[in-house]
């Protein structure tokens, strides 16, 4: 039983077709990376996947626990929101709570886990409109991995990131799979997508490329990623 | 110091400065998940709309406050609980409802009495025991709410995208805060009169972002700011005889600039 079945699926915004036609699976421990130019539906796809967006034909099935930990493509006003780290970070595990008012006794740990495993306990006081971009998207991973640790998806995490600050944030993710987390990424830095990624999902505006990375570089959109485009 | 004292020996007074404590309170509380999620506008196009059904109330010869509450209510959750949709909620057919709003109800009051210009101006010290009483309950319920569900009003306000991607529960406090919205709005509008109401909602909230830089602490300060400047508007508007809702809003508007100004 694959972690992931999407079968026949079809996305759209006010009868407007973004995807169509989508099939692909997924087994647990797979890191898939989706590459394809803006505006191909990448994130559209990521939003159907977290139930987000309703199909409108097709079906996107999990198998059993489907509480993903998602990394939204930031946005403006996000960047300087007054919250502090602790604040923001904490929120992820209001998941677990279902209807409970007040906080699980696990969550205090699972923030401090969080904390450590990204490398900012230091910064848990200090306002996150004043971190640098790179800092801010540990935290964000850091609340991600709160609301869950079997599947995470992420929507372009190094924009507007510099190259060297892209490069560690790419190694902390890859170091994340070490304790069999899924991973989903859309990205447009095609090189760490080749060296990491175990399947590549590759959307055009009229057709797709799904399949494993080795297979992606022998095909026309793979080396046509260097050129030109599929379809 | 009697002398200032002694203003709050009238029973009006009184409730003026109890029932507009619990609205300044409650709308600084609401102001700054509005101002984050970028629905300022909205506030301002419910007291609109709140203006439109107090016209058509008072000329239906209906109570214009249980007319305009569920009126307000309604328009509430239907612009702020509505599912994300960015492209069917511009700013346009906001500001399209509010203006359609004000001509309603200016032609519904149409050689009527004063009652509707109370509304649009506000009298604070012709509010009634029933309506101090209402003030209160919803200042206690809007306070409570923010105490218990703090994290949750963050989630949604930070980051409605992964509140939902992760199954959090946040239908019921987005409801929430659309429904106390609705009728914070509606009570204000007869302290502050419907031209101001919305102040009310922006600028403690405004003036808190400027000097706290973590959700607890501008919540707090939005709320103490609100209630500070509502009590020193009503005190300077009674010794100068000025209008109590413009004062109020003279003052946040004071207390901001001069925070904007000594910021870093
Ligand atoms: N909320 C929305 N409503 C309507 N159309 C949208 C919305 N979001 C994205 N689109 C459209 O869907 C297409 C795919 O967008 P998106 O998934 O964001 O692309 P990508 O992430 O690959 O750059 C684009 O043409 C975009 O204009
Ligand atoms: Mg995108």
């Amino acid at each position: 039983m694959p972690l992931l079945t999407v079968r026949n699926l079809a996305l759209a915004y006010d009868g407007r077709c973004v995807i169509e036609h989508l099939n692909f699976t997924l087994e647990p421990g797979d890191y898939l990376c989706i590459v394809g130019e803006n505006g191909s539906g990448k994130s559209t796809l990521l939003h159907g996947l977290l139930s987000l967006l309703p199909p409108t034909q097709g079906e996107i099935l999990w198998d059993k626990c489907k509480e993903p930990a998602y990394l939204p493509q930031q946005t403006k006003q996000q960047r300087d929101f007054p919250a502090s780290v602790e604040e923001v970070v904490r929120t992820g595990c209001l998941n677990r709570r279902k209807l409970r008012i007040f906080p699980l006794p696990d969550e205090h740990e699972r923030v401090e886990a969080n904390l450590r495993r990204f490398g900012i306990e230091s910064l848990r006081r200090r306002p996150y409109a004043e971190l640098s971009g790179g800092q801010q998207q540990r935290v964000l991973l850091a609340r991600a991995l709160c609301a869950s640790d079997k599947i995470l998806l992420l929507d372009e995490p190094t924009a507007g990131l510099d190259p060297l600050v892209s490069a560690e944030l790419y190694r902390l993710i890859d170091s994340l799979r070490d304790g069999g987390l899924t991973v989903i990424m859309v990205t447009h830095d095609l090189a760490p997508a080749l060296s990491s990624a175990s399947h590549i999902l590759h959307l055009g505006h009229k057709s797709y490329w799904f399949g494993t990375t080795e297979d992606y570089l022998q095909s026309p959109a793979g080396c046509g990623f260097a050129g030109g485009t599929i379809s | 110091m009697t002398e200032f004292f002694s203003m709050f020996g009238y029973s009006f007074m009184q409730r003026a400065l109890i029932a507009g404590i619990a609205v300044s309170l409650c709308a600084a509380l609401l102001g700054v998940s509005l101002v984050l999620r970028r629905y300022a506008m909205i506030g301002d196009g419910l007291s609109h709309v709140a203006f439109g059904a107090v016209s058509v109330a008072t000329a239906l010869h209906l109570s214009p406050l249980w007319v305009a509450v569920p009126v307000v209510m309604l328009t509430a959750v239907l612009l702020l609980s509505a599912r994300e949709n960015n492209h069917t909620r511009g700013d346009a057919s906001v500001a399209m409802l509010s203006t359609a709003s004000l001509a309603i109800g200016v032609l519904a009051m149409a050689g009527k009495n004063t009652d509707v210009y109370s509304y649009m101006f506000g009298s604070i010290l012709a509010v009634r025991a029933e309506e101090m009483w209402l003030c209160l309950l919803l200042g206690a319920a809007v306070l409570v709410f923010f105490l218990l569900f703090r994290d949750r009003i963050l989630s949604l306000t930070f980051d409605e995208g992964f509140a939902r991607a992760t199954g959090q529960r946040i239908g019921g406090i987005r409801l929430a805060l659309a429904i106390f919205t609705a009728v914070t709005i509606v009570l204000g509008m007869r302290l502050m009169g419907t031209l101001l109401i919305s102040a009310l909602v922006l600028f403690p909230a405004m003036s808190a972002m400027q000097i706290c830089r973590r959700f607890g602490s501008v919540l707090c300060a939005a709320g103490i700011i609100s209630v500070l400047c509502f009590i020193a508007g009503l005190c300077i508007s009674y010794q100068f005889d000025l209008a109590p809702g413009a004062t109020v809003v003279a003052a946040n508007l004071t207390v901001y600039t001069i925070l904007r100004l000594v910021r870093r």
